[in-house]
């Protein structure tokens, strides 16, 4: 029944056969076929291997040392001093790590389940549909500094929309959403959501449109219903689409400046500041960079464990093709 | 494909009218400030005024940061564009040693946070002397933009059968001119949705900018947007004339790729 549709499920698009290799000699064709690959590579290789891969090992090596050159007397090998500080003297890493979590867990399930269900509406056929994705797709385009800009017009305590809710007789005058410790959490969850369900959505839909149709008249001549064919063909189909992009998404929001930054500024009283927020303001406001690296090298770690983690949970890649 | 089984009109309308109205409440907001007096409370932007742009235009230096920004955007893509070209068609097209291994650091690649290696970065440039000019952020943010442009254009590539160029050589074209005449142009809605990624997202990135140009003259438009936030008293109608200002190229683009951003993913991305 719709079992036996889930099996039959097709190879996923895309994947057809590897390109044949190129054919062994060509003349006149400038660089031999052996090294043309490298040479084509070679540019984007340059640029990651200089602004990529060595600012990484320069992090774990600032890490290991004082460096801080407003403090240039205390410059030179630390040892694992910055990490012990890190983590047995001080709470901030602690707090601002804990909240990176928070944030990062909220916004990507809320994020994965919002985008799942606009993509499957935006999947069906109706009138109108090529404009309703531009519309719902286009907070994807606007940057983080643009969305705080935009919800602190929102929330802003004297023209925002807690006055004319309370013209309405909801709720009082006055009331800043973003500078309050029980609201400001929600308020920057929504926030970030209205920009974040669009990338989901996209990408969900992208895979969707790869189903077959095949699939969905087998599991209907089956009576299968629309929740089941929805379990049993449409997930399994997406589970590729939706690892990959909740891990991508993962990691940006957990590196998120832009937009905690500019409408809240980590606060109030330190409520919304993540570790990278703090990273940056150790580097640029105490100039502390060897402090700085030796959190960054933290931080890092901890994206890799978590990434691999949720890879080898997930079994993605598993075939390995 | 949507199921053969159609689920009930209101059953699509109604959550997605709810849907809309939270995006597009959002921008009307925007609009509003932008667009409305001083201290007008009205909830439609009459009398209409043009002050907050004039004002954000020539005062707040917009005009500026706008030349800025569209440097920065248009040559981030074209060299995203053009070197993610180059080694997306390796990837597509050839088998070597150390294919998989550069997959692979694509791939980690992703997971390297831009944000957390402000501090090496900003050494790196300050070495190449290239603190407070707008080369810096360039080429910052055309390496963070590579490694995910790279892996789409070479699933783009690999969707253009091989055999057509093939064809080419047979007749005597070289590779590089077979590339030109067979391959480019069925690429072209791919080299659209890549580029204009790279434009959007180089347009709106913040933090490059932020750290590595301490010149207002050379500031992009989302610091310029920050500044204002930062004020001491925020002037809402500034504020939002400059968001308004900061968004209409990303409209525009976006506007002109939507349909191609789908198809854009399912071609390669999202398969990896």
């Amino acid at each position: 029944m719709a079992h036996a549709a889930a099996v039959a499920k097709p190879p996923p698009h895309g994947t057809a056969k590897a390109p044949p290799p190129p054919p062994r000699k060509r003349r006149g064709n400038g660089a031999s076929p052996r090294r043309l690959p490298y040479l084509l590579i070679a540019p984007a290789a340059l640029l990651m291997l200089g602004f990529i891969a060595y600012p990484v090992v320069s992090v774990f090596y600032y890490s290991l040392r004082h460096y801080n050159p407003t403090k240039p007397w205390r410059n030179g090998f630390a040892g694992l001093d910055n990490f012990v500080t890190a983590f047995t003297d001080d709470p901030d890493f602690w707090r601002t790590l804990g909240f990176s979590f928070q944030w990062v867990a909220v916004e990507v399930v809320l994020q994965l389940l919002l985008g799942l269900a606009l993509a499957l509406l935006v999947n069906q056929t109706f009138v109108g549909r090529a404009m309703a994705r531009a519309l719902v797709f286009s907070p994807w385009a606007v940057s983080g500094v643009l969305t705080s800009t935009i919800w602190l017009l929102i929330f802003n305590s004297q023209t925002g929309i807690t006055r004319y809710l309370a013209d309405a007789g909801i709720g009082s005058y006055g009331t800043s959403w973003l500078s309050d410790t029980g609201t400001v959490f929600p308020a920057v969850v929504v926030a970030e959501l209205w920009r974040g369900v669009p990338f989901f959505a996209i990408l969900i839909l992208a895979d969707l449109q790869s189903v077959s149709k095949d699939l969905y008249e087998a599991a209907e001549v089956d009576g299968a219903s629309r929740v089941r064919q929805f379990l049993h063909i449409t997930l399994p189909h997406l589970k590729d689409a939706i690892i990959l992009s909740t891990l991508l998404r993962a990691v940006w929001e957990f590196n998120n400046v832009d937009l905690l930054y500019t409408l809240t500024g980590g606060g109030p009283a330190g409520e919304t500041t993540t570790l990278p927020l703090r990273i940056a303001s150790i580097a640029v406001d105490s100039h502390d960079f060897g402090y700085a690296s030796a959190l960054t090298a933290v931080a890092f770690v901890i994206l890799l464990f978590c990434s691999l983690l949720y890879l080898r949970l997930s079994k993605f890649g598993g075939q390995d093709k | 494909m949507s199921s053969t089984r159609k689920p009930p009109r209101w059953q699509i309308h109604l959550p997605l009218g709810l849907y809309l109205l939270f995006t597009l409440i959002p921008f009307y907001w925007i609009l509003l400030f932008a667009l409305r007096p001083t201290g007008s409370t009205s909830l439609v932007p009459w009398p209409l005024t043009f002050e907050h742009f004039d004002k954000v235009w020539t005062e707040r230096s917009f005009a500026t940061f706008f030349q800025n920004s569209v440097l920065v955007g248009v040559a981030s893509m074209v060299m995203t564009t053009l070197v993610a070209l180059a080694g997306g068609y390796a990837l597509a097209r050839f088998d070597f040693r150390i294919k998989r291994g550069f997959m692979l650091a694509l791939l980690c690649s992703q997971f390297i946070p831009g944000a957390l290696m402000l501090v090496p970065l900003f050494q790196i440039f300050a070495e190449l002397q290239m603190i407070n000019s707008l080369g810096s952020v360039i080429v910052a943010e055309t390496v963070f933009q590579l490694p995910l442009s790279m892996i789409l254009l070479s699933g783009f590539i690999k969707n253009v059968p091989y055999a057509l160029e093939e064809a080419a050589w047979v007749d005597g074209c070289g590779r590089f001119r077979a590339f030109l005449a067979i391959v480019l142009p069925m690429l072209r809605p791919g080299l659209i949705a890549v580029g204009s990624f790279a434009f959007v997202h180089s347009w709106n990135h913040f933090l490059f900018a932020l750290m590595f140009l301490s010149d207002q003259g050379k500031q992009t438009i989302p610091v310029g947007l920050a500044t204002l936030m930062g004020a001491d008293s925020v002037d809402l109608g500034a504020l939002a004339a400059g968001g308004v200002v900061a968004a209409v190229p990303v409209v525009i683009v976006f506007a002109f790729i939507q349909k191609w951003l789908v198809t854009g993913f399912s071609a390669g991305a999202v398969k990896g």
